[in-house]
C-alpha cells in the first residue's frame, strides 16, 4: 500500500519521560507534506502515555460525533498493548501543533496543518498511524523487560498491563515504561496482523455511551464557567445582507439584559440566561439591508441550473485521458447506439439540522482567548480567532466539548467567531446559543444540483456511451477553508462526486460539470456531492435496465463483472433480501449502490403504496464492505444512522429560498423522519481484505435512489427530483 | 418572582420571571443541563421531563404553571444509571451523538411505567421525539428489552 510505504520510509518513533512521571510515547512521521494520495497523518507525537499507576491514556484528534471514533481508538491501543479496552482512557488532544495532521489533504494553507473530523477519514487515519504507534510501544515495553532480566525478548509477552517472562518473572507496564522510553526506538514494527486480533473487530461497547444515558455528558450548550453570561443572536435573514439599524432602547431595560450588540450582519443580546436574552432579542426589530444577491429564489435557482447543465464548463479527465480523444470516443459510442436515453435529475438545498443548535463559549481576557466549542474543525477555530484578536496562536485555547451532531455543519466555525465577537465586549465568559430558527435558516447548506444523464444503448440494451453532467454551485467558494487561505482550485469537483469513478463498465463516458454560483452559503454535508450524484446515477441505471427490459440488479451485475468487490456486495445483498424471488403481494423494491471512501454499500428498499399514494416503508436491507470493521456494532449503527439521515433527505428535506432568505425555520417546516416512519433495517457486514474504509457517510447516498426505484416499480412513474414526498405522495408510518 | 419547586425529590428555590420556560429554569438557574434545548417549540422532544409523572416538553411550560408540581429530569431517573431503560440503552448501544437521548429516555420511562409491555405500535405512537443521528431502531429495541420483550446484546 502506498500509504504504508510512506509511513515506513519516513516514520520514526521516540519516547521520553515527562508530565508528572508519566511516560510519553510518540511517533514523528516526517515533516514533509504527504502526497495527495495519502489521507493519513505525517506528524504525530505525544499520543500514548503510561502513568505511574499504570493508567494508559491515548489522545484523539478526532471529534466524537457519535460515530464511535474514540472507542475505535481505545480498541486499537488495547489490541496492540493487550489491554481491556475499557481500561484505556481516551482524551481529546490539545489543539497544538504537535497534534495536527500535516497530511495536508486539503492544502488549505494556514500552517498547512489541521485538526479536524471529516471525510470518513478517522478510522483510516488511525489505521495508518495509531496501530503502528501502539505496536511500537508494546515492543519497547518487551525490550525493557528483556534488558532488565537479561533474557531474550522473544521469551517475553505483554498482557493486561504486565510483561511476563516464560520463566515466571513479571513487571508492570508502568514500572517498565521509564526504561522503555530510553531505548532506541525501532522503526520497523508492524501492528498485529488481522488474523491475530483478539479485541479489534469485535463488537465493543462505546466509551461515550454511559454518560449519554444520564444527562452527564457536557455538550457545548451545557458549558458552565464562573460568572458566565449567555447570548443569543439574530442574523440578517437575507444572504449577504447587513444590519441597517436597530433600536435597543426598550430591550436594554429588560430584566437580566447586560448588553446589546450591533454586529455587521446581526444583532446579539448578552444576558444572565438564554431566556432573558431571547426575550430581549424579540424586542429589537432590527432593520436589515438586503445583500447584492437578493434576487435568489428557488425557482430561479433551479432555472439557472437547468440552463447551465446544457453547457458545462469543465470536463472531467481521468488520469492519462485527453479531451479530444475522450469526446471522440463518447461521440462514437453515442453514434453506435440504437437507442438513446436522457434524463434530468434535481436535488434541493438541505440543512444539516443537528439536534444541538450552533453554540460556542468564549472567554476573552488580556492574556488570551479560551473557547469551548462543539466543533469538527478545531485548528481553524484557533487560527481564525487568533487572527481576529491579533493574538499569537498559542494564546488561543480551544476545548472540544461533546458534540450534539455534526454531519459537516460543524466544519464551519461561524458561531465560534460570533462568540468571540460578542464575548470581547465583556469581561466574563459568554456562551452564545443560536435558536433553532437561526440554525435552520442560517446554515451552510448542501448544494442544490441539477444533473443531466444520457446513455446510448445497443440492440441488447447494453450501454455504448454514458454521460453525466452536474450543474451546481461550488462548496469551496463558501467554505471557511477558502476564506482563510485555501488555494483557489481550478475547479471543485464535489458536484460530480462519485461519478468520477463509477464501478460500472460504462464505456465512452463523459463526466462534466457546470459550476454556477447561486448566492447561498454552502458547506460539506455527510457524503457531500454523492448525495446528488448517486441519486442521479443509480436511478438512471434503473432507467437503462428498464430500457433493456432487464432486472435492475441483474443489469448492474453484468456491468460490475470486472469489479469483484462491488459484485460481491451486490450479490450477497440480493441473496440476503431474496431479490430473485418476487416481492410479497403489494410490495415493491428498489436497489442502489454506492462505492466511496474505500467502502462499498448497497441497499434494497421494500415499500408499499396505497391508492391514495401514501408510501409505507417496510424494510431496508443494507450490505457493507468496509474492509475492516474495527468495531462491527458501530459499523451497523453508522449504516442505520446513514440510512435514516438519507431517508429524511430523500423523502422530506428541502431548504427553499425566497427573496434571498430561507423559508424553513424549525422542525415543522423542515421535518425529520420520525421513529414511526422508520422501517426495520437489516445490516450485513461483509468481510474483505481491503484496507479499512469509511462508514460515517457511505450509507447516506443510496437510500434516495433505492426508494425512487421502488416507487417506479410501484407506480411506473420515474421520480427525478427530491424530496420524493413533494412529488404527490405522502409518508405513512412504517410497518 | 421567587418560586419553590421539587426537582428530583429535592426542594429548590429560584428567582425568575414567571413566564420563563421550565427548560431554562432547569438549565440556567438550576444547572440541570441533562435536559436539552433542541427547538424551543415543542417539536423535537429533547427537553422532555416528568411533571407530576407525566412526560412534558419543558420548553413549552412556564415556571409559574409548574410552581407546585413535582418534577423529574434525566438526572433523577436513577442515581446510578440503574433504571431498566438506562441499562437497556447501554446494552443496545442506542445513543450516537446522544443529544436527543435524555428526552427519549424520559418519554420511554413514562411509557413503560404506565404500559409495562408496550407493543411496537404503542412505541411508534408514543416516541415522537426527533433524532438526527438515526437511533430509532435501537430506541425501539431498547424499550422492548427493558420491558422484557427481547433484545440482543451488542
Amino acid at each position: 500500500m502506498k500509504r504504508e510505504s510512506v509511513l515506513s520510509r519516513r516514520g520514526f518513533v521516540a519516547a521520553t519521560v515527562g508530565l508528572g512521571g508519566s511516560v510519553l510515547f510518540y511517533m514523528r512521521l516526517g515533516n514533509q507534506p504527504a502526497s495527495a494520495a495519502s489521507p493519513t497523518s505525517t506528524h504525530l507525537n505525544d499520543w500514548i502515555r503510561i502513568a505511574p499507576d499504570g493508567a494508559v491514556t491515548v489522545f484523539s484528534r478526532t471529534t466524537e460525533l457519535g460515530q464511535g471514533a474514540l472507542t475505535s481508538l481505545a480498541l486499537i491501543v488495547a489490541e496492540e498493548l493487550a489491554l481491556d479496552p475499557v481500561s484505556v482512557n481516551v482524551e481529546m488532544a490539545p489543539v497544538t501543533e504537535a497534534f495536527m495532521d500535516h497530511g495536508n489533504t486539503l492544502g488549505y494553507g494556514v500552517g498547512a496543518a489541521y485538526y479536524a473530523t471529516w471525510g470518513s477519514l478517522s478510522s483510516r487515519d488511525m489505521d495508518g498511524s495509531m496501530r503502528k504507534i501502539a505496536a511500537t510501544v508494546r515492543v519497547l515495553l518487551l525490550r525493557a523487560a528483556a534488558h532488565t532480566w537479561a533474557v531474550a525478548e522473544s521469551e517475553c509477552t505483554a498482557e493486561n498491563g504486565v510483561v511476563r517472562h516464560l520463566g515466571g518473572r513479571t513487571s508492570s507496564y508502568a514500572a517498565l515504561a521509564p526504561m522503555a522510553a530510553k531505548l532506541p526506538v525501532p522503526q520497523d514494527i508492524e501492528p498485529r496482523p488481522r488474523a491475530g486480533w483478539r479485541r479489534l473487530g469485535r463488537a465493543t461497547p462505546r466509551v461515550d455511551i454511559p454518560a449519554k444515558t444520564d444527562g452527564s455528558a457536557v455538550y457545548g450548550v451545557d458549558v458552565k464557567r464562573p460568572g458566565m453570561l449567555v447570548a443569543t443572536i439574530a442574523q440578517c435573514p437575507m444572504f449577504g445582507g447587513k444590519l441597517e439599524s436597530v433600536d435597543a432602547s426598550a430591550a436594554e431595560k429588560m430584566p437580566g439584559v447586560k448588553k446589546i450588540l450591533a454586529l455587521e450582519d446581526a444583532v446579539a443580546v448578552i444576558a444572565t440566561g438564554y431566556w432573558p436574552a431571547k426575550q430581549a432579542l424579540a424586542r429589537l426589530h432590527p432593520i436589515w439591508r438586503a445583500g447584492e444577491r437578493k434576487a435568489a429564489d428557488s425557482a430561479a435557482q433551479y432555472a439557472s441550473l437547468r440552463r447551465a447543465v446544457q453547457s458545462p464548463d469543465h470536463l472531467y479527465l481521468p488520469e492519462g485521458a485527453h479531451a479530444p480523444e475522450l469526446l471522440a470516443a463518447h461521440g462514437a459510442g453515442m453514434a453506435a447506439a440504437t437507442a438513446h436515453l436522457e434524463a434530468l435529475y434535481e436535488v434541493p438545498f438541505l440543512a444539516h439540522a443537528p439536534m444541538e443548535p450552533m453554540n460556542a463559549t468564549a472567554h476573552i481576557t488580556p492574556q488570551g482567548a479560551e473557547l469551548w466549542v462543539p466543533t469538527q474543525f478545531q485548528s481553524m477555530v484557533r487560527d481564525v480567532v487568533a487572527e481576529l484578536l491579533g493574538l499569537p496562536r498559542e494564546k488561543v485555547t480551544v476545548h472540544t466539548t461533546v458534540v450534539g451532531g455534526g454531519f459537516g455543519r460543524r466544519t464551519e466555525i461561524d458561531y465560534a467567531i460570533q462568540a468571540v465577537q460578542i464575548a470581547r465586549h465583556v469581561e466574563q465568559p459568554v456562551k452564545l446559543i443560536w435558536s433553532r430558527e437561526e440554525d435552520t435558516s442560517r446554515g451552510y447548506f448542501r448544494p442544490m444540483a441539477v444533473m443531466q444523464l444520457t446513455a446510448g444503448l445497443d440492440a441488447r440494451g447494453q450501454p455504448t456511451a454514458f454521460s453525466f453532467t452536474a450543474a451546481c454551485p461550488s462548496i469551496m467558494d463558501y467554505s471557511i477553508e477558502r476564506r482563510h487561505g485555501a488555494p483557489q482550485q481550478e475547479i471543485e469537483e464535489a458536484g460530480i462526486a462519485n461519478a468520477r469513478d463509477l464501478p460500472y463498465a460504462l464505456s465512452a463516458q463523459k463526466i462534466s460539470l457546470a459550476s454556477t454560483d447561486l448566492g447561498v452559503p454552502l458547506t460539506w454535508m455527510r457524503s457531500v456531492g454523492s448525495q446528488a450524484s448517486v441519486f442521479g446515477v443509480e436511478c438512471f441505471l434503473d432507467e437503462m435496465a428498464a430500457a433493456a427490459k432487464a432486472d435492475p440488479v441483474a443489469y448492474r451485475r453484468h456491468l460490475l463483472r470486472r469489479r469483484p468487490r462491488e459484485l460481491a456486495v451486490v450479490e450477497k445483498l440480493a441473496a440476503f433480501a431474496a431479490w430473485d424471488r418476487p416481492a410479497a403481494a403489494g410490495r415493491h423494491r428498489g436497489f442502489a449502490l454506492n462505492a466511496a471512501n474505500g467502502s462499498v454499500v448497497a441497499q434494497i428498499v421494500e415499500l408499499e403504496i396505497s391508492p391514495q399514494r401514501a408510501v409505507r416503508l417496510h424494510r431496508i436491507y443494507c450490505a457493507v464492505d468496509c474492509g475492516i470493521a474495527f468495531n462491527p456494532d458501530t459499523v451497523v449503527a453508522q449504516m442505520e444512522g446513514g440510512i435514516i439521515f438519507g431517508l429524511t433527505g430523500a423523502l422530506l428535506g428541502e431548504i427553499s429560498v425566497k427573496d434571498g432568505a430561507v423559508l424553513q425555520k424549525n422542525f415543522d417546516s423542515y421535518p425529520l423522519l420520525t421513529l414511526a416512519q422508520t422501517p426495520k433495517i437489516d445490516v450485513l457486514i461483509l468481510e474483505s481484505d481491503a484496507p479499512v474504509g469509511g462508514v460515517g457517510e457511505e450509507a447516506v447516498p443510496p437510500v434516495a435512489p433505492a426508494v425512487a426505484n421502488a416507487l417506479f416499480s410501484a407506480t411506473g412513474q420515474r421520480l427525478r427530483s427530491l424530496p420524493l414526498m413533494r412529488q404527490g405522495f405522502s409518508l405513512a408510518d412504517a410497518i | 418572582m421567587t418560586y419553590s419547586l421539587t426537582i428530583n425529590g429535592r426542594q429548590k428555590t429560584v428567582i425568575v420571571a414567571g413566564d420563563t420556560p421550565l427548560l431554562w429554569v432547569l438549565r440556567d438557574n438550576l444547572g440541570l443541563t441533562g435536559t436539552k434545548f433542541g427547538c424551543g417549540a415543542g417539536l423535537c422532544g429533547a427537553c422532555t421531563v416528568h411533571i407530576d409523572g407525566q412526560p412534558v416538553r419543558s420548553c413549552l411550560v412556564t415556571m409559574a404553571a409548574v410552581a407546585r408540581a413535582k418534577i423529574t429530569t434525566i438526572e433523577g431517573l436513577s442515581v446510578d444509571r440503574s433504571h431498566p431503560l438506562q441499562r437497556a440503552w447501554i446494552a443496545e448501544q442506542v445513543p450516537q451523538c446522544g443529544y436527543c437521548q435524555s428526552g427519549m429516555l424520559m418519554v420511554a420511562a413514562a411509557l413503560i411505567r404506565d404500559n409495562p409491555r408496550p407493543t411496537e405500535d404503542d412505541i411508534n405512537s408514543t416516541m415522537t421525539n426527533l433524532c438526527r443521528c438515526g437511533t430509532y431502531p435501537r430506541v425501539k429495541r431498547a424499550i422492548l428489552r427493558a420491558s422484557g420483550q427481547g433484545g440482543s446484546a451488542p
